[in-house]
């Protein structure tokens, strides 16, 4: 086919096609965390499987409330409580993480998988210079002398754009600007090497043409260590622009599993194209009558028996199956995988 | 009259605002230098720029929340660096303002129908009747019924507490609301009602609105005219038309550029194009 010249980046989405002959460096399968509240329980991950490949970058969109980032902090044993992982298994090459004790999954945390959180403030000591902590970092993982921790947190800082590094790592975190302060994290997730990178919302708290460099950073960092990006987003631009796979999460759930292209070329989930209709294009946009979903996402601790989107689906909601029925995971014949009944891979059909 | 529909509502002239920094405020940090820009009624002027670029502060010093340090402000014929504290006072029951946070700006103790009820009392709005009345009124117009309004925010989703601020903020029939960022907390799914509905309500009761928004695609579905703001000066101002696609000045060029998904699918299109043309051949 003509067109598959056309795409932004073949090169990418050909190494991912490649990339099943591997073994995941991630496999999580049905991942399960719940929050056990004085006012019921909040199931915000529901059996939640995939696998993650080196150089593999991979989204996972959700609204708030979908449990995106619940689902990030069961991947490193971070569920606060009242929550906890109630069943399922995160392996890590081939370690398996759930059920480790605080102390084992310390040592992988920081070592093996890497995390860069949405607020840079709140994940650096504001108390502490940039280098004491980026020596504890690199130090309470690798058995070095602090002059050579030191030494190479300077280098890492260099890597990821912050100037004459060996002057700056002497400074507190709110002398950084936002940006630089979200480079810095990125340094420091990348400082032991990981297999894996988790970034949860990195750049939400930015501005716009700082969000685009730092999604630069993370896409060059990626590509040239080779580590596997767990990308959690709200933003389907940040998705379209940096991943070559996405899961869309709706309570607790993928309800969509599929290649970027194939997202956005044809969204196969009722859901996934409402939010994609969401997203304002200038050039169609009407003042006034812009798409929207109607109602609002479900309350997680209700288990409903059918599908948790049947009150907003423009598709199903008439459907006696849809709200008595839970739709399985099934795979379309364009690879996807979905959960929903009358799901279909063919575009305009669905509807 | 005719002055009314010509003349605009807004009109800020040469506005300076710098605020003291470092100790015993020894250094003056420059925020705004020579603000100017005008809103006519019943239309939207879209301030974008990053954060720090002022456009917070232009939306205060029209509130009459901070002292400039010199220029005019405007409204409705009348200059509000002039008026005393309780002369704008009085004035601000015509400007209005709705924040960015809901859980912020919602008071969690006060039940919904008491917080829209608020701004009445006051503003000295007298007959408990008659202040029912409005508040029924304003909150049917934001699609929450008076049953609903028993309950408290947190009872509320995020988009229904920003419609409750709305109902706030128009609970007094102003004629500029001020909108401070006010779908950027919330999720895409949602933004789009709040969207339409602060579009409708435009259209229906003649608002003014000074949209502050950092979302270049909002700020240009929303805007009648826009400025771009950058380090406090605006350095673009036009057509929301004008603005974006014919961009003139490159801080603007690099916001346009920066948003995520532009950029890929630029290079898309542009793929695409070429494809195309070579199909063609």
């Amino acid at each position: 086919m003509s067109h598959t010249n056309a795409l932004p980046f073949p090169s990418r989405s050909m190494a991912r096609d490649g990339i099943p002959d591997q073994a995941p460096v991630l496999s999580v399968n049905g991942l399960t965390t719940s929050f056990y509240t004085a006012s019921g329980t909040v199931h915000a991950v529901r059996d939640v499987s995939f696998d993650l490949y080196k150089r593999q970058r991979l989204a996972i969109v959700g609204e708030s409330g979908s449990g995106k980032s619940a689902l990030a902090m069961s991947l490193v044993g971070l569920v606060p409580p009242p929550g906890r992982i109630v069943g399922g298994s995160v392996k890590l090459g081939g370690t398996e993480l759930v059920g480790l004790d605080d102390a084992g999954i310390s040592k992988i945390r920081g070592r093996d998988i890497g995390l860069v959180f949405q607020d840079p403030m709140a994940a650096l000591d504001p108390l502490k210079t940039i280098g004491t902590q980026f020596v504890e970092t690199i130090r309470v993982h690798q058995d070095v002398s602090a002059k050579v921790a030191r030494r190479m947190a300077c280098e890492l800082l260099a890597e990821v754009g912050v100037n004459d590094p060996g002057r700056r790592i002497a400074d507190y975190p709110h002398q950084y600007s936002g940006g630089m302060r979200q480079r810095v994290l990125i340094a420091m997730a990348i400082a032991n090497d990981p297999a894996v990178v988790i970034a949860d919302e990195p750049t939400t708290a930015l501005d716009v043409t700082t969000q685009a460099q730092v999604l630069d950073l993370l896409a060059k960092i990626c590509d040239e260590r080779g580590n596997a990006l767990v990308m959690i987003t709200h933003n389907l631009g940040i998705v379209e622009e940096l991943c070559d796979s996405v899961n869309v999460m709706y309570a607790g759930r993928f309800v969509e599993s599929s290649s970027t292209r194939s997202l956005f070329g044809a969204p196969a989930h009722p859901y996934s194209k409402a939010l994609l209709d969401c997203v304002i294009d200038p050039a169609t946009a009407k003042r006034g009558a812009l798409p929207a979903i109607p109602g609002s996402p479900p309350d997680l601790s209700v288990d409903e028996p059918g599908c948790p989107f049947v009150s907003r689906c423009p598709i199903g909601r008439d459907e006696l199956r849809c709200a008595t029925e839970r739709p399985e995971a099934r795979t379309l014949a364009g690879g996807a995988v979905v959960r929903c009944h009358f799901a279909s891979d063919t575009p305009g059909d669905a509807a | 009259m005719s002055n009314v529909a010509t003349a605009p509502l807004l009109r800020v002239a040469n506005l300076n605002k710098s605020y003291g920094t470092g100790l015993g405020s020894r250094n003056r940090t420059q925020i705004l230098r020579d603000v100017s820009f005008e809103l006519r009624r019943g239309q939207t002027l879209g301030l974008v720029g990053e954060s720090g670029s002022g456009k917070s502060t232009t939306a205060a010093c029209v509130m009459g929340l901070t002292a400039v340090d010199s220029g005019l402000i405007e409204f409705d014929g009348v200059d509000l660096t002039s008026l005393s504290k309780p002369e704008m006072r009085r004035m601000r029951k015509r400007i209005q303002m709705v924040f960015q946070d809901p859980n912020g700006s919602l008071d969690p103790r006060f039940t919904v129908a008491d917080l829209v009820e608020e701004p009445l009392i006051i503003h000295g709005v007298s007959g408990t009747a008659e202040r029912s009345r409005r508040v029924e009124e304003v909150l049917d117009r934001v699609g929450i019924t008076l049953k609903q309004a028993q309950r408290y925010p947190f009872a509320f989703s995020g988009g229904q507490r920003q419609r409750i601020a709305i109902a706030r903020a128009l609970v007094l029939n102003p004629d500029l609301v001020v909108l401070d960022e006010p779908v950027s907390a919330l999720d895409v799914s949602i933004q789009a009602q709040v969207l339409n509905l602060l579009s409708d309500l435009q259209d229906e009761l003649g608002l003014t609105y000074l949209f502050i928004v950092h979302d270049l695609a909002v700020a240009r579905l929303m805007s009648h005219h826009i400025a771009v703001m950058n380090s406090g000066q605006i350095v673009e101002a036009g057509t929301s038309a004008d603005v974006f696609d014919n961009t003139t000045h490159p801080y603007t060029r690099a916001l346009l550029d920066a948003v995520p998904g532009a950029r890929r699918r630029a290079k898309a299109l542009a793929a695409a194009g070429t494809a195309v043309a070579m199909e063609g051949k």
